[in-house]
């Protein structure tokens, strides 16, 4: 029974681990856009985070899953129930990031950027050197809150037929007439988030060397 | 050529005259010095905040060498000079020049290139210092010039140990800014910009967040920079500092320029009624 939910959890970890390898860096670009002093496209990135964040993940994930097949006639293979989670997980999550990465980078004193700019730093180095590192530290405790969101999150996919952990459990549940497998799901959910919470004290213990 | 020198002498007025007489005083070999051009110079400026004009026809040059106290109410227009002086903002008209740099003429500005050159050639300290507070102090020293001027590391960091111990902060090195008290945040500050080995040096206010004994460690290492013939231009409401170490005093209201000469002149005995006005309101 453990091995079953274990290798439904590989599942979960895969959503996971792609959704933050995808939403994290995508976060960033988004932000910039919504800060962007070109209009529309800042218009069209708050418009793209106002869906992301006012949908429920899974009619996101539904319709990932649907609209290449009513709209563009693309048939459906047995990957894409799987391709749609980790796309809908993507770009759901990137508009979560995106918003805090803008409130981080919008709370950097004015007084940073002018320093840079006397010293001669450009755009770039400014942003990677100066503001950045400071935004991380700043934005850190939220950005755990949403990686122990997401691995919660993960057990959404259920819905769309991916066999994660959850899935798993829940046939468990029905074939053994046991509320077992929940428990156990629950503890390997609890436990990740566990290692995520101690990980995450590191980090910010590891910034902590100053404050402004 | 000589002729031109002694020309811009007697343009320049009783504020070099002064100048150099201290100087004399106090080292021989400035007073001998050939004149140069002005290292900045704004001619006519004008900034407008919306329909506030805030800089009305402002003219000011800077010498090599001297130090030019910039005085006056608030509201006057003195950081809004300053802000320009260093391109944080941008004159709606007028002429801008460091030294045969033309930066902006009649408010029409040169290109990237240009206004990083003349980038190169000022400092700028912040009333609250805008250290990077994730950085060391060494490190806040070392950044720019090793970044952004592309000098070698060893070199850069012996020139940034010793500003940092000239400033009086040896042994905080690897301190990062929070560590340090703002009289000693503002000394890094200052040995930040003056390791990009700037022209010129620009003060907004740099006592103004301080305490009256931390003050006192500041303009303790800007007078040790007047007395290196560091050309600077001071903001400042330290009336003692303007007096003792400025060469020249700028009073500022109403973003004109209303009256300037000597320091001693312009203190002790200010032929302008808003500027005598301000001056007792001081003291007072
Ligand atoms: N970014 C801005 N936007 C709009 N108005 C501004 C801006 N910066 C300054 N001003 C206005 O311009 C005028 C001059 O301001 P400035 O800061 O240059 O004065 P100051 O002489 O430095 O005063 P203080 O002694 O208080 O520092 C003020 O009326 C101020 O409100
Ligand atoms: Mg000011």
């Amino acid at each position: 029974m453990c091995g079953m939910l274990g290798s439904g959890f590989l599942v979960s970890l895969q959503i996971f681990s792609l959704t933050l390898l995808g939403a994290l860096p995508l976060g960033l670009p988004v932000a910039l856009a919504r800060m962007s002093k070109v209009r529309p496209l800042a218009a069209i990135a708050r418009f793209y985070i106002s869906i992301m964040r006012g949908t429920p993940l899974m009619l996101q994930m539904f319709a990932i899953y649907f609209v290449p097949y009513y709209v563009f006639g693309v048939s459906l293979t047995t990957d894409s129930k799987w391709q749609a989670t980790i796309v809908a997980f993507i770009i759901n999550y990137a508009a979560y990031f995106a918003e805090i990465y803008r409130s981080g980078i919008q709370s950097i004193p004015r007084g940073q950027y002018e320093a840079a700019e006397v010293l001669g730093y450009s755009g770039g180095q400014t942003f990677f050197r100066i503001v950045l590192p400071q935004v991380v530290k700043r934005i850190l405790p939220s950005i755990t809150n949403e990686v122990i969101t997401l691995v919660k999150d993960t057990s959404l996919a259920f819905s769309i037929g991916v066999i994660e952990m959850f899935t798993v459990a829940k046939q468990l549940v029905a074939s053994q007439v046991s509320m077992l497998p929940f428990a156990i799901a629950a503890a390997f959910y609890w436990v990740f988030n566990l290692l995520i919470d101690a990980l995450a004290t590191r980090v910010e213990r590891k910034l902590d060397y100053y404050h402004d | 050529m000589t002729d031109a020198s002694e020309k811009d002498v007697e343009q320049a007025g009783a504020a070099r005259t002064t100048q150099a007489a201290q100087a004399g005083a106090a080292d021989g070999t400035r007073a001998a010095a050939p004149t140069k051009s002005p290292i900045v110079s704004v001619r006519h400026a004008r900034k407008a905040f919306g329909s506030v004009p805030v800089l009305r026809d402002i003219t000011l040059e800077v010498e090599p060498g001297e130090v030019v106290a910039i005085i006056g109410p608030s509201g006057g227009g003195k950081s809004t000079l300053l802000r320009c002086m260093t391109l944080l903002e941008r004159l709606d008209g007028g002429d801008l020049a460091y030294g045969d740099l033309a930066v902006a003429a009649d408010g029409v500005y040169g290109n990237k290139d240009v206004l990083a050159r003349a980038r190169s050639r000022f400092g700028l300290v912040f009333q609250n210092y805008n250290l990077f507070p994730h950085f060391s102090v060494l490190r806040n020293v070392m950044d720019a010039p090793v970044v952004v001027q592309r000098r070698d590391r060893a070199e850069v960091e012996a020139q940034a140990r010793a500003l940092i111990a000239k400033m009086g902060l040896e042994g905080n090195e690897d301190k990062v800014p929070c560590q340090l008290s703002g009289g000693q945040q503002q000394r890094a500050s200052i040995a930040r910009a003056l390791a990009m080995n700037p022209e010129v040096m620009y003060f907004d206010e740099p006592t103004s967040a301080l305490d009256p004994e931390l003050t006192a460690e500041v303009l303790r290492v800007m007078r040790g920079l007047a007395a290196e013939h560091m050309t600077m231009v001071v903001v400042t409401h330290e009336m003692s500092f303007a007096r003792d170490v400025a060469d020249r005093v700028v009073f500022m209201d109403g973003g004109v320029i209303v009256e300037q000469g000597p320091a001693d002149q312009v203190i002790n005995h200010p032929r302008q009624e808003r500027t005598r006005a301000f001056l007792a309101q001081r003291e007072a």
